[in-house]
């Protein structure tokens, strides 16, 4: 196996790492970087646990090699409070009780916040959509879904 | 293994001749990526295509549309003026996973895993899709029906590849459309996929049409004999039951954990004949 030296941004901060070929993107965020907020579920690119934002694009992390990471802008779960401020999606969560166990809500987060950044009032059936690859097993969504909506409102300042 | 991301066509083409079938080519990898977890795939280079500029563009051409091999799906959806023109390939493309996913998948990819329920590929057979492949010995064109052989396989030979997928003119009053049944409405994979491309004159009389179907046989299929009960009529209640009985009697499923045999003879004309409505809908509409 070779290994490839990578160079992209994390959060705003330029990372380097070497990793192998076979490598994805989650393993390298992880085990390299120890940025442990990005959860593995299923390593399939079912369940939404490793969702992070590159390049502007919502995308699985488990699905990505680390290699194609070289020379682009990865935002993950550790970027998303500012200091000790939390961001609004964090703090409906919070309010809204949208988690129990809390290996789904990283990814949870990273995507509604996609979600919001493209559309900042989108429907309930629009949530539930942009949601739909992000599995939870202990909520039932109805709690993360009032969460993203009372977040949205919030943020576009009513 | 080792990953090459070529900055050219021709550099993608001598990495694939100079690995002896060794090498797997990389577009989203939502499928390559599941494959070297589970070990089904074990290749000693990886050629990924996303560096190379003529992959990575929608362009028109010649009234139509040429997809580059590496744009994804999100990228193919957000594309005001293609879905316009094509909303039933764009159908397809939605259906592919979730956003997730769309945000790394692409068209060329879903196509060249040869599933036989890839969602993306009924409506390119009904469109009249061409897939434009490079290789060694130069470039040529094929019939997207053509190209997958069967399960996993397709007609690419050593050292090529495809370079895009070639939309062709849409007709003036045509419309096309995809459906498919899944016990989920999101996240599922195809048990029957179905889709319809027609083309309507002045009087409303169909005048050409197309029908794919997908997961109802080995490889997705192109069905003249459902297009048939189409042309020549107002596409009224008689004319769908036609096309309902085409569609069905064109199926060669398999029996597996998601339907039956009977289940999806019978769900390919429903189907056939819902996105049939959806296209002629569409079709009256666009003018
Ligand atoms: C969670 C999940 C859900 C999914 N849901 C669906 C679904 O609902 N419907 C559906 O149809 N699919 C689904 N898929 C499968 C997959 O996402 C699609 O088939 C996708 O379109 C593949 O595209 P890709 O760019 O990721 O392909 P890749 O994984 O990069 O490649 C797929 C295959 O094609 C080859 N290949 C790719 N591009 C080229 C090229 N230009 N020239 C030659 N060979 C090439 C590769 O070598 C590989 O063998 C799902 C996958 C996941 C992980
Ligand atoms: S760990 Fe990536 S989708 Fe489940
Ligand atoms: S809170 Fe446990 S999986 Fe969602």
């Amino acid at each position: 196996m070779s290994r490839n030296h990578v160079s992209a941004t994390v959060n705003g901060d330029q990372v380097e790492f070497l990793c192998e070929t076979g490598q994805t993107l989650l393993e390298a965020l992880r085990d390299e970087l120890r940025l442990t907020g990005t959860k593995e579920g299923c390593g399939t690119g079912d369940c939404g646990a490793c969702s992070v934002i590159v390049d502007g694009r919502l995308v699985c992390a488990c699905l990505m090699l680390a290699v194609e990471a070289e020379g682009k802008a990865i935002q993950t779960i550790e970027g998303m409070a500012t200091g000790e401020t939390l961001h609004p999606l964090q703090r409906k969560f919070i309010e809204h009780a949208a988690l129990q166990c809390g290996i789904c809500t990283p990814g949870i987060l990273i995507a509604a916040r996609s979600l919001l950044e493209r559309n900042p009032n989108p429907t309930e059936d629009e949530v539930r959509y942009w949601l739909a690859g992000n599995l939870c097993r202990c909520t039932g969504y109805h709690k993360i879904v009032d969460a993203v909506l009372d977040a949205a409102r919030e943020m576009r300042g009513g | 293994m080792r990953y090459e991301a070529p900055k050219t066509l021709e550099q993608a083409i001598a990495l694939l001749s100079g690995a002896n079938g060794q090498a797997r080519v990389l577009a989203g990898g939502t499928d390559v990526l599941i494959q070297l977890r589970s070990g089904r795939a074990d290749p000693q280079l990886l050629v990924d295509i996303k560096a190379i500029p003529e992959m990575r563009a929608v362009v028109a051409d010649s009234g139509g549309y040429r997809i580059g091999a590496a744009v994804t799906c999100m990228e193919l959806i957000e594309n005001e003026v293609f879905a316009r023109d094509w909303p039933g390939v764009v159908d397809g493309v939605k259906l592919i996973g979730s956003v997730q996913v769309k945000g790394r998948a692409t068209l060329g990819g879903n196509l060249c895993n040869a599933s036989p329920a890839a969602d993306g590929v009924p409506a390119l057979i009904a469109a009249g899709a061409l897939v434009c492949i490079a290789g060694p010995l130069g470039r040529r064109e094929a019939p997207v029906e053509d190209f997958v052989l069967g399960p996993g396989r397709t007609s690419l030979g050593n050292g090529e590849l495809v370079a895009a997928i070639q939309l062709p003119r849409r007709a003036p009053h045509s419309g096309d459309a995809y459906l498919r049944f899944t016990p989920r409405t999101e996240m599922d994979i195809a048990v029957v996929g179905a889709a319809v491309y027609l083309t309507l004159d002045g009087k409303g009389v169909c005048r050409s049409a197309r029908v794919g179907l997908g997961a109802v046989a080995a490889r997705a299929l192109l069905v003249p004999a459902a297009a048939a009960a189409l042309i020549g009529t107002t596409v009224d209640e008689a004319a769908l039951e036609r096309l309902a009985a085409a569609a069905s009697a064109a199926c060669r499923p398999i029996d597996d954990k998601r339907g039956t045999k009977q289940f999806r003879v019978k769900v390919a004309g429903v189907m056939a004949r819902r996105a049939a409505a959806i296209a002629i809908e569409r079709a009256r509409r666009q003018g």
